[in-house]
């Protein structure tokens, strides 16, 4: 499935990272620690976090994810986004709880 | 420049994992009788303690600087002190507002309570001090700033609560004074492995929350006296004045 399919089926906002929509996504991750997916995300998944700061772009660059899920309505700092641009990694956005987002994803991959 | 024997993080009785022996007076007798030239009072999202500490420390030749330990939105903790008693309230009342309002559970959390010098309790503290308050790294530096006060990320190596652990790394362009690492690891070690850091002084601290172990790290701050302003030189290796961490 890729990063647009995700967004249309749930209902996603975009919020960044236009260019990564085609992204194809394998799988998913959520965790707010980025020290944790740093160590477990593995390469195009989708991950699921409430964490904004621009940190989550280098995690999401280095590991090669497909797209970042922010949930509750939460906006990422201004700079995070324009990495999001620049790297052509998508940022969307929920007003889901990780737990509900989570779970609609995954009954979507499986 | 001379050579001044500083733990800068320790907890009180007021942070719910301080133990009960941790009050004031008891904190300023240790620091005493282990030598140390200068402590700062931290507690968890709290400075009231700070200046009870500080006026204690006068009277027993100990340079007290009060601060707080911070948790952040991203729930790294993180060191702030102050200069004096007006910023130091200012920030207290930033505190109250940012402070999620979560009532304290003492069983599972342990006390939060606010002693005299005679080690008399004269207030509780209802709401839970150790959650993240409503500000985000950026914010709390600037806020920290705008009193003139020294902001530094603490233990930022430990696999909780830090900032490595909630970042997985230290933004390269992170605003701080300089920063704490734990006890567990040397600072050449670290420097290694994050050597874009080197630019930055780094302090060593017990983070004490029981009495016996205020003191047993320490870091040396080289600066031609004790006193805030030249605190704030040694915590930015600025003109000559730096800190000498100990631990191989």
């Amino acid at each position: 499935m890729t990063v647009r399919e995700l967004k249309d089926k749930l209902n996603l906002r975009l919020v960044s990272g236009e260019e990564g929509l085609d992204n194809v996504i394998d799988g998913g991750y959520t965790s707010d620690l980025l020290s944790d997916v740093m160590g477990n995300a593995e390469m195009g998944q989708c991950w699921i976090t409430l964490q904004t700061h621009k940190n989550i772009m280098a995690i999401a660059s280095l590991k090669d994810l497909a797209c970042i899920v922010l949930v509750k309505d939460l906006e990422p700092n201004s700079d995070t986004i324009d990495q999001s641009n620049e790297e052509g990694i998508p940022i969307l956005s929920t007003s889901k709880e990780a737990f509900e987002i989570t779970g609609e994803i995954f009954a979507l991959l499986k | 420049m001379q050579s001044f024997k500083a733990d800068l993080h320790l907890h009180t009785v007021l942070s719910p994992c301080g133990d009960l022996e941790m009050s004031p007076t008891n904190i300023i007798a240790k620091a005493k009788e282990k030598g140390l030239d200068c402590i700062a009072i931290t507690d968890h999202n709290s400075t009231l303690h700070a200046k009870l500490a500080k006026e204690l420390g006068k009277e027993n030749g100990i340079f007290v600087v009060m601060g707080a330990e911070v948790t952040s939105k991203e729930e790294a903790h993180c060191l702030c002190f102050f200069p004096d008693e007006k910023s130091l309230d200012e920030f207290q009342i930033w505190l109250d507002d940012k402070l999620m309002k979560i009532p304290l559970d003492e069983d599972k959390f342990g006390y939060q309570l606010v002693v005299n010098r005679e080690e008399e309790i004269i207030d509780q503290k209802e709401f839970l001090l150790i959650n993240a308050i409503d500000a985000d790294l950026d914010e709390i530096y600037d806020k920290v700033h705008s009193l003139d006060g020294l902001f530094v990320p603490a233990h930022i190596n430990k696999g909780a609560n830090s900032l490595i652990s909630q970042l997985g790394f230290v933004p390269p362009d992170i605003k701080a004074d300089a920063f704490e690492i734990s006890r567990h690891v040397s600072k050449t070690n670290f420097i290694k492995k994050n050597a874009y850091l080197k630019k930055f002084q780094f302090i060593q601290d017990s983070d004490s929350h029981y009495i016996d172990s205020v003191g047993e790290v320490y870091c040396n701050l080289i600066m031609e006296e004790l006193s805030f302003d030249e605190f704030r030189l040694a915590i930015r290796g600025q003109e000559g004045r730096y800190i000498e961490t100990i631990i191989e």
